[in-house]
């Protein structure tokens, strides 16, 4: 059969950098294909060839059965793209954005005017129609690029960090758009770098890393590829933690996480749970508390990156400051 | 489902001529539809141009020449020919707004000629030079200088300018492609446009006086090859050379710049 999307062994070097470092997906008519990965790991780049803004130094990929480099103008009919940054024109008004694609993908003015309110209207922006783009909230901008993206009938939609930057309900109202588009049969490969997000909408979820794909499948399936439970310690004595995390490390052969005197191990097995009460005892730590549960999707992520998403949300809280004084400034 | 729904249509292979030359039309004019929403932009084409002509005129005018009215044949055409390399700025300006703000991704994940946001652009930036070009013949023309040529001379006047200002647009296009942000397009402009239509016979009559090296300079200049064509179908004199030299120079710049610029393109994309 035929995939929506298919990707083999991308590669994209910039000059020395190596961007993407031989990725493959696959993903099915209909479905939500999730791209998790910190920043610059390689998201972005891979969304851009599949969107035919770039050709990959290696590999191949297909779109809607026509490949990305050699039938792009055919890929170009089947998708719709919303980038990292909302890609409108701030001098023209919200109509005016949406008639413009209309124009440039041949409909008539009539019709394209006649597809600008109904998005609008779809989108919540029908009071902010003939406002300049400018004028609008960051979530509005998101939905109207959304909309832009929206004019052709896409049957394949790219989102790349749709979310970045957004409060929590205009992040929601997203989402449920996104929901409604499957719903009509439209392939999303969305790419996130929110755990949350990518356990909400997609059905299939590909985590990237520093170019290369390091894990994939449902995010049920990864939660229990990484071991599924985590131990979590706290000694008495936040003196103990070291002991107990070479200890837990040493019976779990796992690298423990020690913050603030607790000590967290995903673990394979519950049966070391005996073995380990009883070497931390003869170690001579006497512990406050000892608990074991499901592992989520956060640990997860460390596991198999080996750096947190918190790190990564600091950041884009950062960016996200840095857009809020940009657009106040503007 | 909303009721503008697009009906399937067959996928084409590529884009017809007819179709790119829609494309164009409708970017051309998106960039000219902004002047609705920014009128400062058309304040910017306008009053520029007025405020040198006024400036120059009554401040060097009658130190140069005797007198405003003296000056007025030479500083016109001079102005206008470095009015237009300013405003071939505005072109590598947009470019990388659009490039920075994602305008540009938009529109290359469209099924459109692949050449419609940069033709559309100059297009646009062409009619905007045009519009500066008959402000600046206006406001010379309500203090005194008159065209001393014929309609066709003003014809081929404007056709010169345009052609350069397109070709030598181009530097624009490269800047635009190199830098991160849009303002930096603007300080180039500044640093090197700013001396280049200096060293040239924009503001005086001749270069006699200047040391010898640097009259050289300003007598080969693109810019004086510009102006004194432009001085000569205006107000009289010889044309032909200067015209043929100063196109050669656009083209030459453009042959330089236009495949540096779309390698930069693809190198930052």
């Amino acid at each position: 059969m035929t995939y929506a999307i298919q990707a083999e062994g991308l590669v994209k070097r910039f000059g020395e950098t190596r961007a993407l470092a031989g990725v493959s997906l696959t993903a099915d008519a209909g479905t939500v294909m999730g791209v998790l990965g910190p920043n610059g790991a390689g998201k972005t780049t891979m969304t851009r060839i599949l969107a035919t803004l770039i050709e990959p130094t290696e590999g191949t990929a297909r779109v809607g059965g026509f490949d990305v480099c050699k039938q792009a103008h055919q890929v170009r009919q089947l998708i719709g793209l919303t980038g990292q940054y909302a890609g409108v024109d701030e001098m023209l008004t919200g109509t005016e954005n949406l008639v413009l694609i209309g124009r440039l993908l041949g409909l008539s003015r009539r019709s394209a005017k006649a597809r600008a309110k109904d998005l609008l209207e779809r989108f919540q922006l029908t009071e902010a129609a003939e406002r300049a783009a400018k004028t609008y909230s960051g979530g509005m901008r998101r939905r109207l690029d959304l909309a832009a993206s929206l004019v052709g009938d896409p049957k394949i939609l790219f989102l790349d960090e749709p979310t970045t930057g957004l409060d929590p309900r205009s992040r929601n109202g997203l989402w449920d758009i996104v929901r409604g588009l499957t719903r009509d049969g439209v392939t999303v490969l969305l790419t996130t770098q929110y755990l949350e997000e990518a356990d909400q909408l997609a059905d299939d979820i590909i985590v990237i890393d520093r170019g290369q794909a390091i894990a994939h499948g449902t995010s049920d399936q990864l939660k229990a590829q990484v071991g599924g439970q985590v131990l979590e310690v706290a000694p008495i004595h936040e003196a103990d933690a070291d002991t107990i995390a070479r200890v837990v490390g040493d019976l779990a052969d796992a690298v423990p996480e020690v913050r603030g005197g607790l000590v967290s191990t995903p673990i394979p097995d519950p049966a070391i749970m005996p073995a380990v009460v009883r070497r931390l005892d003869e170690a001579g730590v006497v512990v406050g508390e000892l608990s074991l549960r499901k592992s989520s999707l956060d640990e997860v992520f460390f596991a198999l990156t080996g750096h947190h998403t918190d790190d990564i949300d600091a950041e884009a809280g950062e960016l996200a400051q840095a857009a809020d004084k940009e657009g106040a400034s503007a | 489902m909303t009721t503008a729904t697009l009906t399937p249509q067959p996928l084409t292979k590529r884009v017809s001529p007819a179709i790119a030359a829609r494309n164009t039309a409708t970017l051309a004019w998106r960039n000219l539809v902004q002047i609705k929403h920014n009128p400062m932009e058309l304040l910017d084409l306008s009053i520029q141009p007025i405020m040198f002509v006024l400036l120059f005129s009554y401040v060097f005018g009658p130190a140069m020449k005797g007198s405003v009215e003296a000056y007025l044949p030479v500083v016109i055409p001079g102005i206008i020919a470095q009015n237009a390399l300013f405003a071939g700025m505005s072109t590598g300006f947009g470019l990388n707004t659009d490039i920075t703000k994602g305008v540009f991704d938009r529109f290359r994940s469209l099924p459109i000629a692949r050449s419609a946001p940069l033709i559309g652009r100059i297009i646009a930036d062409t009619v905007k030079q045009a519009w500066s070009m008959i402000i600046l013949l206006a406001v010379g023309f309500a203090i005194g200088f008159r065209i001393e040529t014929n309609v066709l001379a003003l014809l081929v006047a404007f056709v010169l300018l345009l052609a350069f200002a397109v070709l030598f647009s181009w530097t624009s296009v490269y800047i635009a492609m190199k830098v991160n942000e849009p303002e930096k397009v603007q300080i180039f402009g500044f640093v090197v446009i700013f001396p280049l239509s200096f060293l040239s016979t924009a503001f005086i009559p001749t270069t006699k006086g200047i040391p010898g090296w640097l009259a050289w300079l300003m007598d080969n200049s693109p810019v004086t090859q510009l102006v004194e064509a432009m001085r000569g179908l205006l107000v009289g004199g010889p044309v032909l050379e200067h015209a043929l030299i100063a196109l050669a120079w656009g083209v030459g710049i453009s042959i330089v710049f236009a495949p540096l610029s779309l390698r930069a393109f693809k190198a930052r994309a």
